[in-house]
Protein backbone atom coordinates (compact mmCIF):
# COMPACT_ATOMS: atom_id res chain seq x y z
CA UNK A 1 0.00 0.00 0.00
CA UNK A 2 1.39 3.41 -0.91
CA UNK A 3 1.92 5.98 1.81
CA UNK A 4 -0.59 8.21 0.08
CA UNK A 5 -3.30 5.55 0.15
CA UNK A 6 -2.57 4.68 3.79
CA UNK A 7 -2.88 8.39 4.66
CA UNK A 8 -6.19 8.59 2.78
CA UNK A 9 -7.57 5.57 4.66
CA UNK A 10 -6.38 6.95 8.01
CA UNK A 11 -7.98 10.32 7.28
CA UNK A 12 -11.26 8.70 6.21
CA UNK A 13 -11.43 6.59 9.39
CA UNK A 14 -10.62 9.66 11.50
CA UNK A 15 -13.35 11.76 9.87
CA UNK A 16 -15.91 8.95 10.22
CA UNK A 17 -15.08 8.55 13.92
CA UNK A 18 -15.23 12.27 14.73
CA UNK A 19 -18.05 13.20 12.38
CA UNK A 20 -20.28 10.13 12.65
CA UNK A 21 -19.55 7.46 15.24
CA UNK A 22 -19.02 10.03 18.00
CA UNK A 23 -22.82 10.46 18.12
CA UNK A 24 -23.10 6.91 19.44
CA UNK A 25 -20.39 7.34 22.09
CA UNK A 26 -21.36 6.57 25.68
CA UNK A 27 -22.56 9.64 27.55
CA UNK A 28 -21.77 8.13 30.94
CA UNK A 29 -19.14 9.97 33.00
CA UNK A 30 -15.60 8.77 32.34
CA UNK A 31 -13.55 6.85 34.90
CA UNK A 32 -12.09 9.96 36.55
CA UNK A 33 -15.43 11.80 36.77
CA UNK A 34 -17.14 8.70 38.15
CA UNK A 35 -14.50 8.14 40.82
CA UNK A 36 -14.53 11.86 41.69
CA UNK A 37 -18.29 11.65 42.19
CA UNK A 38 -18.17 8.47 44.29
CA UNK A 39 -15.25 9.52 46.48
CA UNK A 40 -16.51 13.06 46.97
CA UNK A 41 -14.20 15.42 45.14
CA UNK A 42 -16.25 16.11 41.98
CA UNK A 43 -17.62 19.31 43.52
CA UNK A 44 -14.16 20.87 43.48
CA UNK A 45 -14.36 20.99 39.66
CA UNK A 46 -14.89 24.43 38.15
CA UNK A 47 -16.26 25.38 34.77
CA UNK A 48 -13.54 25.87 32.21
CA UNK A 49 -12.80 29.44 31.11
CA UNK A 50 -13.71 28.22 27.62
CA UNK A 51 -17.09 26.80 28.69
CA UNK A 52 -18.75 29.46 26.49
CA UNK A 53 -16.76 28.45 23.41
CA UNK A 54 -18.93 27.90 20.31
CA UNK A 55 -17.72 24.29 20.31
CA UNK A 56 -17.91 23.63 24.06
CA UNK A 57 -18.67 20.02 25.00
CA UNK A 58 -18.32 18.97 21.36
CA UNK A 59 -21.54 20.71 20.31
CA UNK A 60 -21.65 23.43 17.67
CA UNK A 61 -23.56 26.43 18.95
CA UNK A 62 -26.50 27.42 16.79
CA UNK A 63 -26.92 23.96 15.26
CA UNK A 64 -30.11 22.40 16.61
CA UNK A 65 -29.78 18.82 15.40
CA UNK A 66 -27.63 17.05 17.99
CA UNK A 67 -26.13 14.62 15.50
CA UNK A 68 -25.11 17.39 13.08
CA UNK A 69 -23.99 19.67 15.91
CA UNK A 70 -21.72 17.02 17.45
CA UNK A 71 -20.42 15.75 14.12
CA UNK A 72 -19.58 19.26 12.96
CA UNK A 73 -17.73 20.03 16.20
CA UNK A 74 -15.77 16.79 15.77
CA UNK A 75 -14.83 17.59 12.18
CA UNK A 76 -13.76 21.15 13.09
CA UNK A 77 -11.66 19.73 15.94
CA UNK A 78 -10.00 17.17 13.66
CA UNK A 79 -9.22 19.93 11.15
CA UNK A 80 -7.69 22.10 13.86
CA UNK A 81 -5.55 19.25 15.22
CA UNK A 82 -4.48 18.18 11.73
CA UNK A 83 -3.55 21.74 10.76
CA UNK A 84 -1.65 22.52 13.96
CA UNK A 85 0.20 19.22 14.31
CA UNK A 86 0.75 18.76 10.58
CA UNK A 87 2.30 22.22 10.33
CA UNK A 88 4.41 21.63 13.45
CA UNK A 89 5.73 18.25 12.33
CA UNK A 90 6.35 19.43 8.76
CA UNK A 91 8.41 22.31 10.15
CA UNK A 92 10.30 20.07 12.60
CA UNK A 93 11.19 17.28 10.16
CA UNK A 94 14.72 16.72 8.92
CA UNK A 95 14.49 18.34 5.54
CA UNK A 96 15.77 16.61 2.46
CA UNK A 97 16.60 13.58 4.58
CA UNK A 98 17.51 11.65 1.45
CA UNK A 99 19.21 14.65 -0.10
CA UNK A 100 16.62 14.71 -2.87
CA UNK A 101 14.37 17.70 -2.33
CA UNK A 102 15.73 20.26 0.09
CA UNK A 103 12.59 22.14 0.96
CA UNK A 104 9.71 20.89 -1.14
CA UNK A 105 6.41 22.28 0.08
CA UNK A 106 4.41 19.39 -1.35
CA UNK A 107 3.68 16.03 0.19
CA UNK A 108 6.53 13.49 0.11
CA UNK A 109 6.66 10.86 -2.57
CA UNK A 110 5.25 7.77 -0.90
CA UNK A 111 7.40 4.72 -0.59
CA UNK A 112 10.61 6.41 -1.63
CA UNK A 113 12.64 4.94 1.19
CA UNK A 114 10.89 1.62 1.31
CA UNK A 115 12.58 0.02 -1.70
CA UNK A 116 14.74 -2.26 0.43
CA UNK A 117 11.68 -3.34 2.40
CA UNK A 118 9.59 -3.94 -0.70
CA UNK A 119 12.42 -5.96 -2.20
CA UNK A 120 12.27 -8.17 0.86
CA UNK A 121 8.69 -9.21 0.22
CA UNK B 1 -9.22 11.27 32.21
CA UNK B 2 -9.40 15.00 31.36
CA UNK B 3 -8.78 16.86 34.61
CA UNK B 4 -11.05 19.93 34.93
CA UNK B 5 -10.02 23.22 36.50
CA UNK B 6 -10.39 23.26 40.28
CA UNK B 7 -9.38 19.68 41.12
CA UNK B 8 -5.76 20.62 41.85
CA UNK B 9 -4.54 23.70 43.72
CA UNK B 10 -2.48 26.43 42.06
CA UNK B 11 1.02 25.29 43.14
CA UNK B 12 0.40 21.75 41.89
CA UNK B 13 -1.05 23.04 38.61
CA UNK B 14 1.97 25.32 38.16
CA UNK B 15 4.29 22.38 38.88
CA UNK B 16 2.62 20.13 36.31
CA UNK B 17 2.62 23.09 33.92
CA UNK B 18 6.40 23.31 34.32
CA UNK B 19 6.75 19.55 33.76
CA UNK B 20 4.61 19.78 30.62
CA UNK B 21 6.46 22.83 29.27
CA UNK B 22 9.85 21.24 29.92
CA UNK B 23 8.67 18.02 28.29
CA UNK B 24 7.46 19.89 25.22
CA UNK B 25 10.72 21.87 24.99
CA UNK B 26 12.77 18.67 25.00
CA UNK B 27 10.32 16.93 22.65
CA UNK B 28 10.57 19.75 20.10
CA UNK B 29 14.30 18.93 19.82
CA UNK B 30 14.10 15.15 20.09
CA UNK B 31 11.14 14.78 17.69
CA UNK B 32 13.40 16.02 14.90
CA UNK B 33 15.16 12.65 15.04
CA UNK B 34 11.84 10.84 14.55
CA UNK B 35 10.41 13.00 11.77
CA UNK B 36 11.38 13.01 8.11
CA UNK B 37 9.62 13.70 4.83
CA UNK B 38 7.66 10.44 5.09
CA UNK B 39 6.78 10.32 8.77
CA UNK B 40 5.85 13.99 9.36
CA UNK B 41 2.49 13.74 7.51
CA UNK B 42 1.85 10.42 9.31
CA UNK B 43 2.41 12.11 12.66
CA UNK B 44 -0.18 14.77 11.84
CA UNK B 45 -2.68 12.04 11.00
CA UNK B 46 -1.89 10.21 14.24
CA UNK B 47 -2.71 13.36 16.23
CA UNK B 48 -5.99 13.76 14.32
CA UNK B 49 -6.84 10.09 14.90
CA UNK B 50 -6.15 10.39 18.63
CA UNK B 51 -8.46 13.42 18.80
CA UNK B 52 -11.22 11.47 17.03
CA UNK B 53 -10.57 8.36 19.14
CA UNK B 54 -10.87 10.37 22.35
CA UNK B 55 -14.41 11.36 21.29
CA UNK B 56 -15.56 7.73 21.29
CA UNK B 57 -16.45 6.91 24.88
CA UNK B 58 -17.12 3.21 25.37
CA UNK B 59 -19.13 1.90 28.34
CA UNK B 60 -17.14 0.03 30.98
CA UNK B 61 -20.08 -0.88 33.23
CA UNK B 62 -21.93 0.63 36.21
CA UNK B 63 -22.69 3.91 34.46
CA UNK B 64 -19.05 4.61 33.69
CA UNK B 65 -17.25 5.06 30.39
CA UNK B 66 -13.74 5.36 29.09
CA UNK B 67 -12.09 6.41 25.87
CA UNK B 68 -8.82 5.95 24.06
CA UNK B 69 -6.03 8.08 25.56
CA UNK B 70 -3.75 7.31 22.64
CA UNK B 71 -0.35 7.91 24.27
CA UNK B 72 1.00 4.40 23.73
CA UNK B 73 -0.57 4.27 20.25
CA UNK B 74 1.07 7.51 19.14
CA UNK B 75 4.43 6.61 20.74
CA UNK B 76 4.61 3.25 18.95
CA UNK B 77 3.47 4.64 15.60
CA UNK B 78 5.57 7.83 15.40
CA UNK B 79 8.00 7.69 18.35
CA UNK B 80 7.57 8.77 21.98
CA UNK B 81 8.72 12.39 21.55
CA UNK B 82 6.56 13.02 18.50
CA UNK B 83 3.75 11.11 20.21
CA UNK B 84 3.98 13.42 23.20
CA UNK B 85 3.67 16.41 20.88
CA UNK B 86 0.64 14.77 19.20
CA UNK B 87 -1.09 14.44 22.58
CA UNK B 88 -0.13 18.01 23.53
CA UNK B 89 -1.75 19.43 20.38
CA UNK B 90 -4.88 17.29 20.94
CA UNK B 91 -5.18 18.41 24.58
CA UNK B 92 -4.57 22.06 23.64
CA UNK B 93 -7.36 22.03 21.03
CA UNK B 94 -9.70 20.23 23.45
CA UNK B 95 -9.04 22.71 26.26
CA UNK B 96 -9.24 25.84 24.10
CA UNK B 97 -12.20 24.99 21.86
CA UNK B 98 -14.14 22.06 23.37
CA UNK B 99 -13.89 23.00 27.08
CA UNK B 100 -12.72 19.40 27.58
CA UNK B 101 -10.10 19.53 30.32
CA UNK B 102 -9.41 22.77 32.17
CA UNK B 103 -7.19 25.64 31.09
CA UNK B 104 -5.18 25.78 34.32
CA UNK B 105 -5.27 21.97 34.23
CA UNK B 106 -3.76 21.82 30.72
CA UNK B 107 -0.28 21.17 32.14
CA UNK B 108 -1.70 18.42 34.33
CA UNK B 109 -3.46 16.79 31.38
CA UNK B 110 -0.36 17.00 29.17
CA UNK B 111 1.69 15.50 32.02
CA UNK B 112 -0.79 12.65 32.56
CA UNK B 113 -1.79 11.72 29.02
CA UNK B 114 1.18 13.11 27.07
CA UNK B 115 4.22 12.47 29.25
CA UNK B 116 3.06 9.50 31.37
CA UNK B 117 0.84 7.99 28.64
CA UNK B 118 3.47 8.12 25.90
CA UNK B 119 6.56 7.25 27.90
CA UNK B 120 5.14 4.56 30.19
CA UNK B 121 3.35 3.11 27.17
CA UNK B 122 6.51 3.17 25.07
CA UNK B 123 8.77 1.79 27.82
CA UNK B 124 6.43 -1.14 28.48
CA UNK B 125 6.13 -1.68 24.71
CA UNK B 126 9.94 -1.94 24.46
CA UNK B 127 10.10 -4.33 27.43
CA UNK B 128 7.37 -6.50 25.91
CA UNK B 129 9.28 -6.64 22.61
CA UNK B 130 12.30 -8.01 24.51
CA UNK B 131 10.19 -10.90 25.81
CA UNK B 132 8.21 -11.62 22.64
CA UNK B 133 9.67 -13.38 19.55
CA UNK B 134 11.76 -11.08 17.34
CA UNK B 135 9.33 -10.67 14.46
CA UNK B 136 6.95 -8.06 13.10
CA UNK B 137 3.95 -9.97 14.43
CA UNK B 138 5.07 -9.08 17.97
CA UNK B 139 4.75 -5.32 17.46
CA UNK B 140 0.96 -5.09 17.83
CA UNK B 141 0.70 -7.31 20.96
CA UNK B 142 3.59 -5.41 22.55
CA UNK B 143 1.87 -2.10 21.77
CA UNK B 144 -1.33 -3.46 23.35
CA UNK B 145 0.55 -4.36 26.56
CA UNK B 146 2.08 -0.87 26.64
CA UNK B 147 -1.38 0.65 26.18
CA UNK B 148 -2.88 -1.55 28.90
CA UNK B 149 -0.30 -0.41 31.47
CA UNK B 150 -0.25 3.26 30.40
CA UNK B 151 -3.86 3.96 31.50
CA UNK B 152 -3.65 2.80 35.15
CA UNK B 153 -0.19 4.44 35.27
CA UNK B 154 -1.73 7.81 34.36
CA UNK B 155 -4.56 7.18 36.86
CA UNK B 156 -1.98 6.48 39.59
CA UNK B 157 -0.05 9.67 38.86
CA UNK B 158 -3.30 11.65 38.96
CA UNK B 159 -4.10 10.17 42.39
CA UNK B 160 -0.62 11.08 43.66
CA UNK B 161 -1.08 14.64 42.37
CA UNK B 162 -4.43 14.83 44.14
CA UNK B 163 -2.89 13.61 47.39
CA UNK B 164 -0.27 16.38 47.08
CA UNK B 165 -2.47 19.22 45.86
CA UNK B 166 -6.11 18.20 45.67
CA UNK B 167 -8.70 20.83 46.54
CA UNK B 168 -10.84 18.39 48.53
CA UNK B 169 -10.12 16.01 51.40
CA UNK B 170 -10.04 12.42 50.18
CA UNK B 171 -9.44 8.93 51.46
CA UNK B 172 -6.26 8.23 49.48
CA UNK B 173 -6.66 4.45 49.60
CA UNK B 174 -10.27 4.54 48.43
CA UNK B 175 -9.50 6.93 45.56
CA UNK B 176 -6.42 4.97 44.45
CA UNK B 177 -8.32 1.67 44.55
CA UNK B 178 -11.26 3.10 42.59
CA UNK B 179 -9.03 4.90 40.06
CA UNK B 180 -6.90 1.80 39.48
CA UNK B 181 -9.88 -0.54 39.26
CA UNK B 182 -11.76 1.47 36.64
CA UNK B 183 -8.68 2.42 34.66
CA UNK B 184 -7.47 -1.17 34.37
CA UNK B 185 -10.81 -1.91 32.67
CA UNK B 186 -10.47 1.20 30.47
CA UNK B 187 -6.88 0.07 29.79
CA UNK B 188 -8.25 -3.16 28.29
CA UNK B 189 -10.23 -1.05 25.78
CA UNK B 190 -7.09 1.03 25.18
CA UNK B 191 -5.13 -2.17 24.54
CA UNK B 192 -7.70 -3.54 22.06
CA UNK B 193 -7.86 -0.31 20.02
CA UNK B 194 -4.07 0.19 20.12
CA UNK B 195 -3.38 -3.42 19.12
CA UNK B 196 -5.84 -3.29 16.20
CA UNK B 197 -4.60 0.03 14.84
CA UNK B 198 -0.88 -0.77 15.20
CA UNK B 199 -1.47 -4.26 13.76
CA UNK B 200 -3.26 -2.78 10.73
CA UNK B 201 -0.46 -0.33 9.94
CA UNK B 202 2.26 -2.96 10.53
CA UNK B 203 0.41 -5.27 8.12
CA UNK B 204 0.53 -2.78 5.23
CA UNK B 205 3.53 -0.52 5.91
CA UNK B 206 5.77 -1.75 8.76
CA UNK B 207 8.48 0.65 7.55
CA UNK B 208 6.28 3.59 8.63
CA UNK B 209 5.85 2.29 12.20
CA UNK B 210 8.48 3.79 14.52
CA UNK B 211 8.30 0.89 16.98
CA UNK B 212 8.84 -1.66 14.19
CA UNK B 213 11.89 0.00 12.64
CA UNK B 214 14.52 -2.26 14.19
CA UNK B 215 12.56 -5.35 13.18
CA UNK B 216 12.15 -4.06 9.61
CA UNK B 217 15.90 -3.45 9.42
CA UNK B 218 16.60 -6.90 10.84
CA UNK B 219 14.30 -8.38 8.22
CA UNK B 220 15.99 -6.64 5.30
CA UNK B 221 19.36 -7.80 6.66
CA UNK B 222 18.10 -11.37 6.75
CA UNK B 223 16.91 -11.05 3.18
CA UNK B 224 20.26 -10.00 1.75
CA UNK B 225 21.89 -13.46 1.56
CA UNK B 226 19.07 -14.64 -0.71
CA UNK B 227 19.61 -11.45 -2.70
CA UNK B 228 23.23 -12.57 -3.30
CA UNK B 229 21.90 -15.82 -4.64
CA UNK B 230 19.57 -13.92 -6.91
CA UNK B 231 20.61 -15.53 -10.25
CA UNK B 232 19.71 -19.00 -9.04
CA UNK B 233 16.39 -17.87 -7.55
CA UNK B 234 15.56 -15.78 -10.57
CA UNK B 235 15.98 -18.94 -12.63
CA UNK B 236 13.52 -20.78 -10.38
CA UNK B 237 10.94 -18.06 -10.63
CA UNK B 238 11.31 -17.79 -14.39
Amino acid sequence: MSGRRLAAVALLVTLLLAGGLSFYASSHPDGLEYVADRTGFLDSAEDSATADSPLADYQTRGVEDERVSGGLAGLIGVTAVLGLSGGLFWALRRRGDRGEDGDGGGPPSPGRRSTSVDAGR
Amino acid sequence: MHVPDGFLDAPTSVATGVVAAAGIAVALRKARGELDDRTAPMAGLVAAFVFAGQMINFPVGAGTSGHLLGGALAAVLVGPWTGMLCLSVVLLVQALFMADGGITALGTNITLMGVVGCFVGYAVFRLALLVLPRRLGSVAPAAAVGALVSVPAAATVFTLLFVIGGNAPIDTGAVLTAMLGWHVVIGVGEAVVTGLVVGSVVAVRPDLVHGAQRLVQARTLEVRPSGLAAPARAGEVA
